[in-house]
């Protein structure tokens, strides 16, 4: 390896029990990067994020954060990271200012670098104006924040973050991905999230993970390709019979739309090799189908997390897609 | 450093809640009544003290009893003081906050019973308050008063320890302050055990039993004889007990 990874994940296994909450995951994530956990309820997300911030010990399997191991030296991995649970780990007894004071002296910030480090803190997330007020009294959207602001106090090399925006209204919940695309500049982040448009919209790198295991691992480029169109919508005014659509190269089965419209299913994924639209603009140009629509379909983010949770059917699925739309 | 930061912060934690302000009035409210009943006591008998030799004086006849009902009354109280300690962070899940910072379990349970120390001192010199106030009109045993205090801090330690680590076990704050005062109450009455062995014969069972009570050693340290080997008692079930939630606290992450 050339540089050391920020994170490294080594075959890590996980039992409640009888129960295999994580089984043999294992990846990195670098400098600069925000990689996004993405995963129905009780795929194992949370059970992750706690053994990576220190909150559990795996049943087996190594944890290094920046070369140093979680379980051998604690302290010195506990150095490099913050943490926000899916609860933020708020006192709600004390004020904005005494719970971050608080949290920067558990980090072991110098005394004299503690004011500037909470000021920097608070500015980041938008705490300047609640300073002085209870934490308690805060609404859920900035307890939220004191939960972030408290995990980046003291600029840990490392951010993770559990389902960060649950709760938030829109806005906030813009002006929290705003803020960790600004942390991935310098920090390392990993997000957990069930929110798939939050994935696009802060993650370089996604990993889907389903009943305890790694899925899916991929670039946010590499996924956005794997969103290859898998179909076509067509629109016709001189329908011909739907057998000669079907006999069209490239194209696998075809179905009628209510509205008329034909929808063709693609035989290969492959579009730069086998694209059916070309072959069918030509053919429809000279039998004179007069084409007046074509719509390529996409496959989102969602389908393909629902095509990978779907492997085996589950209720819980269904809940969960629910959500993400 | 990082374990007075914790102790601070529990200790404020402690004072920003009516809890702590409702115990200290009520213990310093039924002492205070207490104390003033065993001055009545002796102010009726003093006139007959006087005519005997070596009779017991100020100190024996007032603040002995005070103490002695003070360990009872906090024997009561610690518990609720102690219940929160660990139970309260688990169940808001603070506790991530100090299990993913650069903290090891025992500055963590360190930090914790100082903090809880740091009330208990606060209670215990209140009650302090009361035979100083006796200064006024009469002088006392320093020493017999020295060695009840320091008898009444270290059983207050040793609470504290036991009400730690009930608290390490639980996330419901309720469940460790019963659980605390029944090992407190335990630990108290081994000693009747003791009584019974020796009463009928020389039992070692009993007798270990009754070296093992807390009550005991307490009482040598009030009479005014300071035994090394009960203080050491003291520290040792603090060491224990402290040691135990060490133990218990990292065994939370590895939890089945």
């Amino acid at each position: 390896m050339d540089t050391p990874a920020l994170v490294r994940v080594e075959h890590l296994c996980r039992y409640f029990g009888g129960t295999c909450a994580l089984n043999d995951l294992s990846f990195e994530v670098h400098r600069g990067e925000v990689l996004g956990f993405l995963g129905p309820n009780g795929a194992g997300k949370s059970t992750t994020m706690q053994i990576l911030s220190g909150n559990l010990a795996p049943s087996a399997g190594r944890v290094l954060i920046n070369g140093v191991d979680m379980l051998k030296q604690p302290r010195q991995a506990k150095a490099a990271l913050g943490y926000l649970p899916d609860q933020p780990p708020l006192y709600r007894e004390l004020t904005v200012d005494e719970y971050l004071q608080y949290c920067a002296r558990l980090r072991r910030i110098p005394r004299g670098e503690r004011r500037l480090a909470i000021e920097r803190a608070k500015q980041r997330c938008g705490l300047t104006e609640v300073g002085r007020r209870l934490i308690g009294n805060l609404s859920k959207g900035y307890q939220q924040r004191v939960g972030i602001a408290q995990a980046i106090v003291h600029m840990p090399a490392l951010v993770i973050l559990d389902e960060p925006t649950v709760g938030l209204d829109p806005i906030q919940m813009r002006e929290i991905r705003a803020l960790i695309r600004e942390l991935s500049a310098e920090h390392g982040v990993i997000l957990s999230t069930h929110i798939l448009p939050e994935i696009q919209a802060t993650c370089d790198r996604v990993q889907i993970i389903h009943k305890g295991r790694l899925m899916l691992s991929d670039t946010l480029a590499g996924l956005q390709a794997r969103m290859h169109s898998s179909s076509v919508v067509v629109g016709l005014h001189n329908m011909p019979p739907l057998t000669e659509l079907a006999a069209l190269p490239g194209i696998g089965s075809v179905e009628l739309l209510a509205d008329g419209r034909v929808r063709l299913h693609h035989v290969s994924p492959d579009l730069l090799t086998h694209n059916p639209a070309e072959a069918l603009v030509a053919r429809a140009v000279q039998q004179g189908w007069r084409l007046y629509e074509l719509i390529p379909e996409r496959a989102s983010l969602e389908q393909i997390f629902v095509d990978i949770t779907r492997t085996e059917q589950h209720p819980a699925d269904d809940v969960t897609r629910d959500a993400a739309a | 450093m990082i374990i007075f930061s914790i102790a601070a912060r529990e200790l404020r934690s402690l004072f920003l809640s009516p809890l702590a302000w409702t115990i200290l009035a009520v213990v310093q409210f039924i002492l205070a009544y207490i104390f003033l009943a065993q001055v009545d006591v002796f102010l009726q008998v003093q006139p007959r003290l006087a005519a005997l030799e070596g009779a017991p004086g100020m100190t024996e006849l007032v603040i002995v009893p005070l103490f002695g009902n003070a360990a009872i009354l906090l024997l009561l109280v610690v518990p609720l003081v102690t219940m929160r300690l660990i139970s309260e962070e688990r169940k808001a899940q603070t506790i991530s906050l100090l299990f993913s910072s650069p903290v090891s379990m025992a500055e963590i349970i360190l930090g914790k019973y100082l903090g809880i120390m740091g009330f208990l001192l606060i209670m215990l010199s209140l009650i302090t308050l009361m035979p100083l106030a006796l200064l006024l009109g009469g002088a006392l045993d320093g020493g017999m008063l020295l060695s009840g205090l320091l008898g009444l801090g270290l059983l207050l330690a040793s609470f504290a320890a036991v009400g730690l680590f009930m608290s390490t076990l639980t996330a419901q704050p309720v469940v460790a302050a019963v659980s605390t005062f029944g090992v407190l109450l335990l630990l108290w009455l081994l000693d009747w055990a003791g009584n019974n062995g020796a009463e009928n014969s020389p039992n070692v069972a009993g007798s270990i039993f009754g070296y093992l009570s807390m009550l005991r050693h307490y009482e040598t340290l009030l009479k005014g004889m300071f035994d090394s080997s009960d203080v050491i008692y003291y520290v040792l079930l603090i060491v224990l007990f402290l040691g135990l939630s060490v133990h218990r606290l990292n065994a939370d992450r590895m939890r089945p």
